[in-house]
């Protein structure tokens, strides 16, 4: 029989309902996956007393016969998710002993379901970053990385990031699946870095509220798990309207899992020409190509688009989402809640607080987004970065005239070691290349694994789609997974 | 253009960042870096572009002006270091 850790959600819902095992031994067999790996660093809290908790529960409404959509199934959540009575880090020191008195709406949607949380996923500070390496809580290590024969790590692998945590644990069977969040690439990235599937639903299917908002208007929830139909499931549960995120859309959300019926007859499938960017490995390309061959023999139509702003997407970005950033985190003073360094008066208190508070990185954003909103550079910088946006949003509008989803790879590499690229920031944030313009024009983009690279390492192909036309990303992510077949476990996993 | 360091000094200021005079060089170098990147914005075509500020179309709804929430201090004051009967303390601030 399968190991409990290995099942897909859909496979342990069934489970579950057929009394072959239950939420409490399913849970257990996670926390004790979990304890065995801590040297991935993925969870920076373990919540196992309220996750048997929660599975008793769960538990108790399958003797009933009155299990909800998600019943039992233990899940990570990353530490962005506000969770009421469990701390909350950002992956911040400065919100040292933070612990919120209110849920997030997406895990209170989640829980509703019947969800069951073994955690708080570590990440990127404040979500700022590729390779979950600015972690006041560490480094999470890939569970891709080689070791030798004493169990020594060669090489340290990046989940990528800044859903690191979430990719590492969903990956290494540490979790049925996960919460991300995505702001120019935080789920697909790291999803393609660990091979499994992340799905970036379009701005405003999933509240914001009770997540601590790193850039407002490109800061969205999804899913990341190791099957399309899990994140089908697994959205479900998590979007919807919500009156207290004035930016929720109040729209039906569709069963996306019945969504997945293979068949993709007479789709057009753009695919952007600029994406060829210079330098891209060829096992990229050749693995993109790939891609569209499957969905040729599926019965879809390959459509060569333009998108000619895209190499403005991430300049534009740049500009937008620290410029947010610093109005955001501009709440992280000391004073309600968080880490505290005392000064000679306020502002001395206010400034101590946050030099100590906040890492490199997320300093260099503020001090961006700062400069980019002062008195005589918001024209030049801001307001430009805003008119480019529309630009390339307007791209996208003018695609899906010809074609009704887009296919990209996901990142322009693999993943790569901890300690590489992290001299030059620009080579860091090219990472996101190919996923930011989704963030800048709202819309719906999904990972899926779909090969190896020649290092043996997963690569992801990236599928886009229309405002809110999740379930034809979903469908089309679908026939790649079959196409593509079974992919192999990381080495960590046994 | 190059930011110098007085003013990255002055930005560190209106962030409200301490950073030690010594940091401010190689910050500035880091902050040119992007700076220069971002510069290729200047390419693009944006006469007669509206700036994007949201990508929902839909205008920002509507509700009565009625109190739905609250009346519990001490849960808002809960995570302050420093909070005395429900207020939040902060150093003096009027002499």
């Amino acid at each position: 029989m399968t190991k409990l850790t290995h099942l897909t959600m859909a496979d342990a819902l069934a489970g579950l309902a057929a009394k072959e095992f239950t939420a409490v031994e399913l849970t257990q067999a996670h926390l004790d996956a979990m304890a065995a790996t801590k040297e991935l660093n993925a969870y920076i809290v373990e919540t196992p007393d309220v996750a048997l908790k929660q599975a008793a529960d769960a538990d108790a409404r399958y003797a009933k016969g009155e299990q909800r959509a998600l019943d039992g199934l233990p899940l990570g959540i990353k530490d962005l998710f506000c969770t009421e009575g469990v701390q909350t880090t950002a992956a911040s020191h400065i919100l040292d002993g933070f612990v919120p008195p209110y849920e997030s709406t997406v895990t209170t949607q989640l829980f509703r379901d019947g969800a069951v949380m073994l955690g708080k996923l570590n990440l990127d500070e404040f979500a700022m970053g590729s390779a979950n390496i600015t972690s006041h809580y560490g480094p999470v290590i890939s569970p891709w990385s080689p070791k030798d024969e004493a169990g020594n790590f060669t090489r340290k692998l990046v989940p990528g990031g800044s859903s690191g945590g979430s990719a590492a644990a969903v990956a290494a069977r540490l979790a049925l699946g996960a919460t991300g969040t995505d702001t120019g690439g935080s789920i697909r990235q790291p999803a393609s870095f660990v091979g499994i599937v992340g799905i970036k639903p379009t701005y405003g299917r999933c509240s914001r509220w009770g997540i601590v908002a790193f850039a407002s208007s490109l800061d969205q929830a999804g899913p990341m798990t190791r099957t399309v139909k899990d994140a089908a499931l697994m959205l479900r549960s998590m979007a919807g309207y919500d009156p207290k995120d004035s930016t929720s859309i109040d729209l039906p959300v569709p069963d996306y899992a019945a969504a997945l019926t293979g068949d993709i007859r007479g789709l057009r499938v753009g695919i952007p020409k600029e994406y060829r960017v210079d330098g891209m490995p060829a096992e990229i390309e050749k693995l993109w190509q790939q891609g569209i061959e499957w969905l040729k023999a599926a019965g879809a139509t390959p459509v060569e688009i333009s998108l000619p702003h895209t190499k403005y997407a991430l300049p534009a970005y740049y500009i937008v989402a620290p410029a947010e950033a610093s109005s955001n985190l501009a709440r992280y003073d000391g004073v309600r809640f968080g880490l505290r360094v005392e000064g000679k008066d306020l502002k001395e208190m206010y400034e101590n607080t946050r030099a100590e508070g906040f890492g490199a990185e997320v300093k260099r954003r503020i001090m961006i987004g700062t400069y980019v909103l002062s008195a005589g550079y918001y024209d030049a910088y801001y307001l430009k970065a805003q008119k480019v946006r529309a630009r390339i949003a307007e791209d996208f509008t003018k695609a899906y005239e010809q074609c009704d989803v887009i296919l990209t790879p996901t990142a322009p590499s693999a993943a790569f070691g901890i300690g590489e690229k992290m001299d030059d920031p620009i080579a860091m944030y090219l990472n996101d290349v190919f996923t930011v313009p989704a963030n800048l024009a709202g819309l719906p983009g999904l990972s899926v694994p779909a090969g190896l690279s020649s290092e043996g390492l997963p690569l992801g192909l990236q599928v886009l789609g229309r405002p809110f036309d999740e379930a034809t990303v979903l469908k089309v992510g679908h026939v790649i997974e079959q196409a593509a077949g079974p992919q192999p476990l990381p080495p960590l996993v046994s | 253009m190059s930011l110098d360091k007085a003013t990255v000094a002055k930005i560190a200021h209106l962030a409200r960042i301490k950073v030690p005079d010594s940091d401010l060089e190689q910050l500035a170098g880091e902050l040119n870096t992007i700076m220069h990147w971002v510069e290729m914005l200047g390419e693009v075509d944006t006469q007669n572009v509206e700036p994007m500020t949201s990508v929902v179309a839909a205008n920002l709804r509507r509700r009565p002006d009625a109190v739905t929430d609250g009346g519990y201090p001490e849960k808002v004051v809960a995570n302050a270091t420093d909070a005395t009967e429900n207020f939040f303390s902060v150093p003096k601030v009027v002499e």
